[in-house]
């Protein structure tokens, strides 16, 4: 991880310089240099507090409340625990977190996988592929809601386009399934909107990696007689893992909070086979309007993935230090 | 990735080698496209094109798909449509030919202003303070710097719906549901942490020396940022205007629970749209072609910016 090292080597002399030159320039400018940055810094740290900290104090309030959204005016009771008690010992949501695991599960494996062989294929630097790498890119870009709902048209059984594609190659009847109304396909067809739209995010952040190993590696490894496939999983992947472990972890923070392209899809259904975290927590909060409820659950939510972030950080960096 | 064209030597792959993985890559990229295509394609059809079976890949194209986007309906009898004079425009042709008249003009554009106005303006709030308080943490030395720029970042990770329970109650006190500010603040909110993050990374880039130079000259502290600093940090600026861009065009859950009517954008507008008995299958893929078209022309315009911004954002972190 050759970039973070030299920002953390730039980091030092830097602040050292800071000092000397500002006391010098201080009286030559208007404002003096603390008051910029506090004109600088400010409007930023207030509309963080006021849209995200305050609210997130409040929730913190809330969950230990039986407040509902609906009933503004009603007597807030405080309960103590018992919300966070009901959340976690509530079968439906453990069934919930165990759908998202599944979806996190299969869309990463699915996405690196795939998102690796492609940034190793364009790294072949075939002629033209700066040009198809944008065309690649293109999905990630769109808006997951909207493609998503297109996507249900695609997924229709007897008109649908994915499924006259399936029948094709199969043989198998284009009516004979239902991508998005059955138990066991229903799953399926979301993991493979989301491999489809975020693979080359992958992609890319695994092609910055495989860039980063200098030639000279292989070329010593060239002279050493190395053949090609121990090359490439002796330099190859042991260099390009910190990135692979860096893009496993953002698309798993984002699938973790997956909510628009399930809710387009399926909505959570056929039943509730599809039901992840996110599409939960909006049932309990804007649908039954147990606010109380909903806001220990989302505070249960967020303490998970920046509990697991930070865990997968640090394994992170002992593979970065390795 | 700049110096992805570092000349391999030994290592360079064969000819055939380059031939395969090109061709692997093609065929990817193809079957990536085959959705969009069809989206763009069935915009084009009529309804029972639509819906064919097998899909129909040559059709008559026509308008009707973007005529029922722009128009709300009312089936007529042929005889008050034969008493009507003659058509005013194409639409007004279509439609009639379905034994349906204009009744006036749907809500897709409103939506559509809406997503403009609250994606735009929130993009360059959230560059503007971004970018002042990049440079604040880049120059000087604030109290808790990194303590802060890792909250500022983490603000990230909540789940959408877990921010939006106490964000629309506290919208709802101060009547901010269902505004165009609220959502511009919101969105705001979200990117600035993006923002804050990435120009850090820029001007941390931009040698110090530069601006010390132009001070010993005379100018003031504001008049280097301005002057030397800015005009320097334009690609990262840029880059990250993109990126907030897209967020806010494209973001869906806060849209769908924070507004519902006059502040409306089109992500959670466009799966509404529904014809008479069952999905307008052509207006529904006209309404996200449209959606669609101007993040597709961003990111071909500026692909070296985005390659850059996603790569350095994500290898920063």
């Amino acid at each position: 991880m050759i970039n973070s090292d030299t920002t953390i080597l730039e980091k030092e002399p830097e602040r050292a310089a800071a000092s000397t030159p500002v006391s010098l320039v201080r009286r030559i400018g208007g404002l003096s240099d603390r008051a910029i940055a506090w004109l600088f810094i400010t409007p930023t740290i207030a509309l963080l507090l006021a849209i995200n900290i305050f609210p997130l104090i409040w929730a913190v309030r809330l969950s230990f409340t039986n407040y509902r959204a609906n009933r503004p005016n009603a007597v807030l009771e405080t309960v103590g625990l018992q919300n966070y008690q009901r959340v976690l010992t509530d079968s439906d949501i453990w069934i919930a977190m165990q759908t998202t695991a599944h979806f996190v599960f299969w869309t990463i494996l699915l996405q690196t996988l795939i998102g690796f062989s492609l940034a190793y294929l364009i790294d072949r630097k075939f002629r033209g592929h700066a040009f198809w790498t944008t065309v690649i890119l293109i999905p990630m870009m769109l808006s997951p809601a909207v493609v998503g709902n297109f996507w249900r048209f695609l997924y229709q059984p007897q008109i649908g386009l994915f499924n006259y594609i399936v029948s094709y190659i199969t043989g198998v009847p284009p009516s004979s399934f239902e991508m998005l109304g059955s138990v066991s396909l229903a799953p399926w067809s979301i993991i493979i909107v989301d491999t489809w739209m975020w693979t080359p995010y992958v992609m890319l952040i695994c092609l910055a990696g495989l860039r980063s190993i200098p030639d000279y590696i292989y070329e010593a490894a060239e002279v050493d007689r190395a053949s090609a496939w121990r090359q490439f999983w002796s330099i190859t992947i042991p260099m390009a893992l910190p990135f692979i472990m860096l893009a496993v972890l953002f698309r798993g923070i984002e699938n973790f909070k997956m909510f628009d392209m399930v809710m387009l899809l399926t909505g959570g259904g056929p039943g509730s086979t599809t039901e992840v975290a996110s599409i939960t927590l909006k049932r309990e909060a804007f649908e039954s309007w147990r606010t109380g409820r909903a806001s220990a659950f989302a505070i249960i939510l967020f303490v998970a993935v920046f509990g697991l972030a930070n865990i997968y950080v640090n394994a992170l960096n002992r593979v970065k230090q390795r | 990735m700049s110096n992805a064209t570092s000349a391999h030597s030994v290592v360079e792959p064969s000819a055939a080698t380059k031939r395969i993985a090109g061709i692997i890559v093609v065929l990817y990229a193809i079957i990536t496209m085959v959705p969009l295509a069809w989206i763009f394609m069935t915009s084009f059809k009529s309804p029972p094109d639509s819906i064919s079976y097998p899909p129909k890949l040559v059709f008559t194209p026509t308008l009707e798909g973007y005529c029922n986007l722009f128009t709300t309906r009312t089936r007529q009898t042929p005889e008050y449509i034969q008493s009507l004079g003659p058509p005013q425009s194409t639409c007004d042709e279509i439609t009639r030919s379905r034994n349906m008249v204009i009744a006036g003009p749907s809500n897709y554009w409103p939506r559509f202003t809406n997503s403009m106005v609250i994606a735009f303006g929130s993009t360059f709030l959230a560059v503007f303070l971004g970018t002042l308080a990049a440079y604040g943490f880049s120059r000087f030395r604030v109290p808790l710097a990194d303590d802060l720029l890792f909250f500022i970042l983490s603000t990230r990770m909540m789940p959408p719906i877990a921010v939006a329970i106490p964000i629309y109650l506290m919208y709802r006190e101060l009547g901010l549901s269902d505004t165009a500010l609220g959502m511009i603040l919101l969105y705001t909110a979200v990117n600035v942490s993006l923002a804050v993050w990435l120009l850090k990374g820029f001007i941390d880039e931009i040698p110090r020396e530069y601006e010390e130079a132009a001070m010993i000259d005379g100018y003031t502290r504001l008049q280097a940022f301005r002057k030397v600093v800015l005009p320097q940090a334009t690609t990262g600026i840029a880059a990250t205007a993109i990126f907030c861009l897209i967020f806010a065009w494209n973001e869906y859950a806060f849209a769908v629970l924070l507004t519902s009517g006059s502040a409306q954008t089109a992500p959670p507008f466009i799966p509404t749209i529904i014809g008479e008995g069952g999905m307008d299958w052509p207006a529904v893929a006209a309404g996200t072609t449209i959606f669609l078209v101007p993040i597709l022309v961003f990111t071909i315009l500026l692909r070296k910016q985005l390659l850059r911004g996603i790569t350095f954002g994500a290898v920063r972190k």
